[in-house]
């Protein structure tokens, strides 16, 4: 008996290790700046509060750690949409001046593979800012080093809440640089091909709530001048 | 005794790592496709929302009643031509299968009615609706971009507004159907 409660420990202590080692894994680091970051072409900067009782509504389905917002929002509840967020929220330029509309869905990525420090969102993102066009952006995003950094320490956090600040990018893909596929919808926009890079910037976090101080920022590379239907504005 | 705690650390170890690797961590529901082949090439899908039990959100400046109960819809003069809808989408069983949003606004040159598509298992579709209604109640629209299954695909989507006609109590008020036309890029050239 007391073997099989030796064996019992020592597999409880083997799994332990192994998912220290896996989240605290060297070989796993963060991919750096934004390949935008270093551009030369104008870009649009769009910024969103990523807080979900920031937004205009905010859903999911309901038995998640964000609460949908405001509360009688219609739950997506359904098998299909269960691992789905929707949310609608206002986007602001470098001035934090109102940009538009932004709606955004995400869904867990059949891709996520903790192994290799991949814990996957498939989303898109439908903009639409007045006097310039619409936007359809597509992504892949790794929340990884968000969860790594961010989420463990505020379960480990005795107030089970992190603070600090937190910068990353979100975007994985499906770019080769890790950028994500935007398509101009209408407007100047109409008919662009770009790429894009969602960052975050957290900076307090609670186990309960989720995000409480957090800011997130769509930063979308226009194509060069030669290559653009007409000179459309940008912020940056 | 010092033996068995190790074997049972390399067990947890092996184990943890094995489970991992072997069951996907994410595993998204899925529901059959119901998609029938066009006369002239592609395949036609039809999906639809009823109106208003699966409308999430309507945006839009001076409303009386916002959907949601309590959402508040930004006063910025910038938005006020501006409607946003997020449904939930069905396919042709009734069978909920993803959310959708429709954008409709007027701009300076022209109107925009945007619809994004998303169905979690598969992808995402952006498609850009012409202004204009054609007869019997259509709208036609063309995809102009689209993710994972859809990312490789070309084609028209058109939308039209169904009122129930049943009678029923407990009857939608109407349905907005959508019904895609979609190729590959190299069969729609």
């Amino acid at each position: 008996m007391k073997y099989a409660i030796t064996l019992f420990l020592g597999v409880l202590v083997g799994a332990a290790v192994f998912v220290a080692g896996l989240i605290y894994n060297p070989f796993i680091v963060d991919r750096g700046v934004s390949p935008l970051s270093l551009t030369d072409s104008e870009v649009i900067r769009l910024n969103f509060s990523g807080v979900p009782t920031d937004a205009v509504v905010y859903t999911n389905d309901g038995e998640s750690r964000l609460k949908p917002f405001p509360k009688k929002v219609l739950q997506l509840w359904e098998p299909s949409i269960a691992s789905t967020d929707a949310m609608a929220t206002v986007l602001r330029d470098a001035r934090s001046q109102t940009a538009g509309i932004g709606v955004k869905f995400s869904s867990h990525s059949e891709r996520t593979r903790l192994l290799k420090g991949e814990a996957m969102i498939d989303s898109v993102w439908y903009a639409y800012l007045p006097g310039r066009g619409s936007l359809f952006v597509e992504q892949s995003e790794n929340y990884w080093q968000f969860l790594r950094d961010v989420v463990v320490p505020a379960y480990r956090s005795s107030a089970n809440n992190w603070k600090g600040s937190w910068i990353g990018n979100l975007t994985a893909g499906p770019g080769a640089l890790g950028t994500a596929a935007v398509t101009g919808g209408s407007g100047s926009l109409k008919g662009l091909k770009m790429e894009g890079v969602e960052s975050l910037l957290a900076r307090a976090y609670s186990v309960a709530d989720g995000p409480v101080s957090a800011e997130g920022s769509l930063l979308i590379e226009l194509p060069g001048a030669s290559n653009r239907p007409d000179e459309g504005a940008s912020d940056d | 005794m010092l033996k068995t705690f190790i074997a049972g650390i390399l067990l947890g170890i092996v184990g943890v790592a094995t489970l991992l690797y072997a069951y996907p961590v994410v595993d998204q529901h899925r529901e059959e496709s119901i998609v029938t082949v066009a006369a002239n090439g592609g395949n036609i899908e039809a999906f639809h929302t009823n109106v208003p039990m699966d409308r999430i959100l309507i945006g839009a400046a001076g409303q009386k009643q916002p959907l949601p109960e309590g959402m508040i819809w930004p006063a910025d003069p910038m938005l006020r031509d501006v409607r946003v809808e997020l449904f939930k989408i069905r396919n042709a069983r009734d069978i909920v299968v993803g959310v959708a949003s429709r954008t409709a606004a007027r701009d300076e040159s022209a109107d925009v009615i945007d619809w994004v598509l998303h169905l979690p298992a598969r992808g995402s579709m952006f498609v850009n609706m012409q202004p204009e209604g054609l007869a019997g109640g259509f709208r036609n629209g063309e995809l102009r971009a689209g993710s994972r299954e859809f990312a490789q695909l070309r084609g028209v989507m058109t939308e039209r507004w169904v009122p129930n006609t049943s009678g029923d109590a407990d009857a939608p008020v109407g349905r907005i159907e959508l019904r895609t036309t979609l190729a590959g890029a190299r069969e729609a050239r």
